[in-house]
């Protein structure tokens, strides 16, 4: 069972062919989807009639490559900006959380966590749609009360960002919380001893110290974002991001520009993995 | 002298808890909570006019009248749970390899390769998917080659495809608590009870099972949650008749505009989730915070 206990032959090989197969199950749908977008055809499918850079490259229709596709290019752009306002405002109240479960003592603190969680075990699609409903309330009192129409209310890239903030927060906080749970807080009060002032001492010591896990849970964050679909697909607008105007081409039945967009997306993510997993070494050591 | 700087100090504290307090009742305040309850409203009511409404139960009760609604329901549900027993079953022997029979490097790199494929969207993940198993895909196209069949077979667009991909795509919230909490478990233990004579069967269930539980319950909750909620792999894999209730929740709200009764969907999918990860918690004596942090 573990290498210190002996078992048979059999056994062994057996095991190891499990694990094997399961690597090929998680690897193939990539390796796939990254494959198909060199081939010379006009569906990702079966028979490869040969290489070719058209899907990233290629300038005219039918054949239009990824970076000549204005309208996933520009799918791109917004998905980029969503996920930036995201994470910089997912990370700013996930410090503010931290600080307030780590070092606050007040009543219903526990229900105030647990409400916290909450929105990890809400289903994204209702998350979206509670918020939906909820916003087109608010802004339907704000049109008969006052007869101005709030815009920003109604499906749209602000929605979308307010739906992914709701639960990339949660998941933010819990990040930085670990850390700074391990903190030896009289660091900060040696340099309140020192005259720092308290907001000086936290920006001097503290932050510095929660920095891997900044910047680990925004990479998680700025992914989440990215990626997520539930949520946005029920408050996008007009504006739609990258995985919504991936699944609208998808489902029209759509040529091999889609793989392309999909390597592009492997390479980045690979990047931003590579760059969290070296930053985030040295600290651990 | 002396009382001043501690008072002053006290207020500033004070204040600082306010100033932290602000925000997170603001984010939970208006994102989640009356967000929910505006949704309980809007599903209690029935439009009888235009922009006229009424209380009603309605909404649910054609939930429960339409077998349509709820045939979905409970095919969603059935569906979810097998799939989370399924991925875990998959998932937990690649998980003590990793974390038991591996050391060093291996071990690590391993993980790493586990960790890579959820880097990238799910989106991208279901497309593979769907290149793989569609009537002019790989699959087909391998049969075919190795003469097993002699015309293409169409894999996408059942049952068996959305159960694929459901586990495909939940492996990763799985494997990282499994691997967690198997990887706090000393070797020794594993080893004391051989020692007593236990069989390899009898080790797994009193001690390994039992110490990774926690992860079980974690990865089965968060699996069951993405599963139940999940709109993207039923769709695109499922095609027409996946039946998946989410997909009625969005029909209802973006497609026929009825969101008395889309809010209605929303609340039971709710309750059903709730219930299901509040009765996996009860049956394993874990608590919630634990289990989610």
């Amino acid at each position: 069972m573990i290498p210190s206990i002996s078992s048979s032959r059999f056994y062994r090989v057996s095991y190891l062919c499990y694990v094997v197969l399961f690597f090929i199950f998680l690897i193939t749908p990539l390796l796939v989807v990254a494959a198909f977008s060199f081939n010379d055809s006009l569906f990702p499918s079966l028979p490869w009639n040969g290489f070719t850079l058209d899907w990233y490259l290629g300038e005219n229709a039918p054949k239009l490559g990824l970076f000549h596709d204005d309208a996933l290019l520009e799918s791109i752009g917004v998905s980029v900006q969503v996920a930036i306002v995201t994470t910089l405002a997912s990370l700013a109240l996930a410090t503010c959380n931290a600080f307030l479960f780590e070092r606050e003592q007040f009543p219903a603190k526990n229900f105030l966590y647990v409400l916290m969680l909450m929105p990890l075990v809400v289903p994204g699609v209702i998350l979206g749609v509670s918020i939906l409903v909820f916003s087109s309330t608010v802004a339907n009192w704000f049109e008969v009360q006052f007869d101005y129409d709030f815009e920003a209310l109604r499906p749209g890239l602000v929605l979308v960002t307010l739906g992914q903030f709701a639960f990339i927060t949660t998941i933010a906080t819990l990040v930085i919380s670990a850390r700074l749970r391990k903190f030896d807080i009289t660091q900060e009060e040696a340099a309140m001893n020192l005259g720092a002032s308290r907001l000086t001492a936290i920006a001097t010591v503290t932050l510095p110290f929660l920095k891997p896990a900044l910047f680990g849970a925004g990479v998680v964050a700025f992914l989440m974002s990215f990626e997520n679909f539930n949520t946005t697909l029920m408050l996008v607008g007009s504006d739609a991001p990258l995985t919504i105007a991936m699944f609208d081409r998808l489902r029209e039945g759509s040529t091999p520009v889609l793989n392309a967009v999909s390597v592009l997306l492997m390479v980045g993510s690979a990047c931003l993995a590579l760059v969290s997993l070296f930053t985030q070494r040295p600290v651990k050591q | 002298m002396s009382a001043e700087p501690s008072n002053a100090n006290r207020t500033q504290y004070r204040l600082g808890f306010w100033l932290l307090l602000a925000p997170i009742v603001l984010w939970l305040g208006l994102l989640i909570i009356l967000p929910h309850i505006d949704m309980v409203l809007v599903s209690l009511r029935e439009r009888i006019a235009s922009r006229q409404y009424e209380f009603s139960f309605s909404n649910y009760t054609a939930f429960f009248t339409e077998p349509l609604y709820w045939n979905t329901f409970v095919r969603t549900a059935v569906m979810s749970i097998l799939a989370t027993v399924l991925t875990l079953i998959i998932a937990f022997p690649v998980s003590f390899y990793i974390a038991k029979v591996l050391t060093g490097r291996p071990k690590i790199a391993l993980f790493i390769l586990c960790l890579i494929p959820f880097w990238v969207s799910e989106l991208v993940r279901t497309y593979g998917w769907m290149i793989l198993l569609r009537e002019t895909g790989l699959i087909s196209g391998a049969l075919q080659w190795l003469g097993l069949v002699d015309q293409p077979v169409e894999m996408l667009y059942n049952d068996v495809a959305i159960m694929v991909g459901l586990i495909y795509t939940s492996m990763l919230f799985m494997v990282v608590p499994l691997v967690t909490t198997l990887d706090s478990l000393d070797n020794s233990l594993i080893e004391a009870g051989y020692d007593l004579g236990g069989s390899s069967w009898h080790v797994m269930r009193s001690i390994v099972i039992p110490h990774a539980m926690p992860g079980i319950m974690s990865g089965c909750i968060v699996v069951f949650m993405l599963t139940l909620g999940n709109y993207l792999t039923p769709t695109l894999l499922g095609g027409k008749d996946s039946l998946w209730f989410t997909e009625q929740i969005y029909t209802q709200f973006i497609t026929r505009f009825n969101w008395e009764q889309g809010a209605a969907f929303g609340i039971l999918l709710l309750i059903l989730s709730s219930l299901i990860v509040w009765l996996g918690l009860k049956i394993t004596r874990q608590s919630f915070t634990r289990v989610m942090s």
